[in-house]
């Protein structure tokens, strides 16, 4: 059956949401067949390995493909030769934007990434969430840093491993059992959703999308059964061979998946109706469910950062005052279009009111003294021209938060955005790679409108270290869909319909 | 000299510098990770480390000289310089870094400028001690003879 699956470049034949994730049986299989791998004789690299053994189950987790990204080009180096003496397939990368179009190449070309916190051109916090919602990786974090707080945003931010440089490789020997435990996370979700009906299903869709090749089916198949045969195997050996299908969020998929969210509503939004409103063949429900979790986890540290006030003014920029004015008004009609939606996280709700903001009634002329925001959200102004902005801000379906969507975003273009403002660069950077993650709670999803053409962007950064308001600045609510690559053109041309939305769960209360 | 008397002095050489706190525990990583594929690699990277701290240093002077200092930068360069001289074990440039960040997070100017040089000396000291040790090592290399292991039983 994986003879269908020669290469990894098989994969890219696929349309690009859906394709079957190469896992390493037959990865090592292919390796070990045609590199005939050298073995280290080095004392730490075989100690507790069977490095002499020929199996492939057995050399795994030799070959693991890990990125490793760094701006110290010392720590870097060091890295790279321990993950080397580990027997890993090491790619090392010294810009985290870098790194991040190399994984967009590759979907599939790496099994985990190790990242340092602190680089000058992207956070790492920000990097994790990028991979996380865009090829769910494992991503481990490091740093020289040891302090309570950045350990626990390295766990908020989803990172499945924390380690504190200097780095041993003692460290790094384990590292591929995140990789193995993911997929078993995945592989469960999977089962209990009733796969076998589902993977029937799934296999009709395939056929209808059209794309099914025989290899397709034949992978789908052989998988499952492969998965009930092995249910009685080596822990190791189970995971090392199971094919399982990944489904790539892709900014497209993603924008589906929100509007459905949306349409929903955060409350409702269960699996099931969200993969019914999206209508994407091939797509499943543990796919859709999986993704969900992401999404409200997501969410979910966005409100909590919104509690925290006292995050806020670290990079609070200089608001301009003249840009308060119209942004007020704006906001009204957003609150009031978004009240209407019935969509107020109760969390956000609480900054917005002390704040003072009012409640939006689903009326014009909302009296909330905006101006007050200031202190919570700080606007970076007209520096940030969206195109035309107007107001479209309504109840229309689509409003799409395209949040975390930024795949066609480079960061180096979110950068580009602001003209000046450091902390802005990196709200920007911090908005659109947003993964969404949502809570329940709090989905405090910040698109900005201005009903000019002037775009305001909600000051991320003024939320928090980690903001992640906004995503998109000036994203689009779409009435007529949203390009997923409007997001951050440096000096916003490209965004047709530029917007703001507070999005809530609930209206709220004055 | 006699290729084992070299030995001799790199062995005790080396061993000093674990004593007196110029190099800890992760060193002995980096020498564990050198072999015959890669017989120069302590070395190589103790060399890129000299380097980029250099910048670093360079880049730290600048910006404690500017007439607003901003300490965030000035934070992230000590933050990465402590990062990696912690990768390498040079210790007393890591303690150093240490000691500078606590006045950059107070914003203590006249401390940070006493930091930096206090950096710098280490950086220079740390540098020596490399020096030597790898023109040991060297001597000993072409003299036929091969690197001792150094065990520290502490």
């Amino acid at each position: 059956m994986f003879k269908h699956v020669k290469s990894r470049n098989f994969l890219h034949n696929f349309p690009p949401f859906f394709f079957l994730g190469l896992e390493f049986g037959s990865v090592f299989r292919e390796m070990n067949s045609s590199s005939g791998k050298v073995y280290m004789s080095t004392a730490s690299s075989s100690a507790g390995w069977k490095a002499g053994d020929a199996a492939a189950a057995d050399q795994f987790p030799a070959g693991l493909r890990v990125l490793v990204v760094d701006d110290d080009p010392t720590c870097l180096m060091i890295l790279e030769k321990m993950l080397r003496t580990c027997l890993y397939e090491v790619t090392k990368c010294n810009r985290a934007a870098t790194a991040l179009s190399m994984l967009r190449e590759n979907k599939n070309g790496f099994d985990i990434v190790i990242s340092d916190v602190h680089m000058p051109d992207m956070d790492g916090f920000k990097l994790l969430e990028h991979i996380g919602l865009e090829m769910d990786l494992p991503v481990i974090m490091m740093s020289a840093d040891d302090g309570k707080h950045v350990v626990m945003k390295g766990v908020t931010h989803g990172a499945c491993d924390y380690l504190i440089k200097p780095v041993r490789i003692e460290a790094l020997k384990n590292i591929w059992q995140h990789v193995v435990r993911k997929r078993k996370n995945e592989w469960k979700d999977f089962e209990q959703s009733g796969s076998v009906e589902e993977g029937d299903q799934q296999l009709k869709h395939s056929e209808d999308a059209g794309y099914s090749s025989s290899a397709n089916e034949g992978n789908w198949k052989s998988s499952k059964r492969r998965k009930d045969d092995e249910d009685e195997t080596d822990e190791r050996d189970d995971t090392s061979t199971l094919k399982k299908p990944r489904v790539v969020w892709s900014v497209e998929l993603h924008q589906q998946f929100v509007v459905a969210v949306n349409q929903l509503g955060i409350d409702k939004a269960v699996p099931k109706k969200i993969l019914e409103l999206m209508n994407v063949p091939g797509l499943t429900r543990e796919n859709v469910a999986s993704h969900l979790q992401k999404y409200r986890l997501y969410l979910r540290r966005l409100s909590g950062v919104s509690q925290h006030p006292s995050n806020l003014n670290n990079t609070f920029m200089s608001p301009q005052d003249a840009t308060f004015g119209p942004l007020s008004s704006l906001n009204v009609l957003d609150l009031q279009t978004l009240a209407a939606t019935g969509q107020l996280p109760a969390q956000s709700l609480a900054t917005l009111e002390a704040a003072g903001l009012g409640r939006p009634t689903g009326k014009s002329g909302l009296p909330v003294p905006l101006v007050d925001q200031r202190n919570f959200f700080s606007f970076e102004n007209p520096k940030l021209r969206f195109g035309e902005g107007q107001q479209h801000v309504n109840n229309n379906k689509q409003m799409n938060l395209l949040h975390g969507i930024p795949t066609t975003m480079e960061p180096k273009q979110l950068a580009g955005l602001h003209h000046g403002a450091q902390s802005m660069g990196n709200m920007n950077m911090q908005v659109t790679s947003h993964a969404p993650q949502s809570s329940q709670n709090n989905p405090l999803l910040m698109q900005m409108a201005q009903p000019q053409a002037r775009g305001q962007m909600l000051n991320d950064s003024s939320l928090g270290h980690a903001p992640r308001l906004l995503s998109p600045m000036g994203q689009p609510i779409l009435s007529n869909g949203i390009a997923a690559n409007v997001l951050l053109e440096t000096g916003f041309k490209k965004i047709s319909e530029p917007l703001v939305i507070i999005q809530f769960r609930r209206t709220l209360r004055c | 000299m006699e290729v084992v008397q070299i030995q001799r002095n790199l062995v005790d050489y080396t061993k000093s510098l674990f004593m007196e706190g110029f190099l800890d525990g992760q060193f002995l990583q980096l020498q564990q990770l050198q072999d015959e594929s890669n017989p120069d690699f302590v070395a190589e990277v103790v060399s890129l480390f000299f380097d980029d701290s250099q910048k670093l240093l360079n880049e730290l002077t600048i910006a404690l000289d500017q007439p607003i200092v901003d300490f965030k930068k000035v934070d992230a360069h000590v933050h990465q310089l402590k990062g990696s001289s912690s990768s390498i074990g040079a210790q007393k440039v890591k303690n150093a870094c240490i000691a500078f960040r606590n006045f950059c997070e107070v914003q203590n100017i006249e401390g940070c400028l006493t930091c930096l040089q206090q950096v710098k000396l280490e950086y220079y000291l740390a540098k020596n001690k490399f020096e030597t040790l790898f023109r040991l090592e060297q001597q000993i290399v072409a003299s036929g003879g091969s690197i001792p292991m150094i065990e520290m039983g502490f």
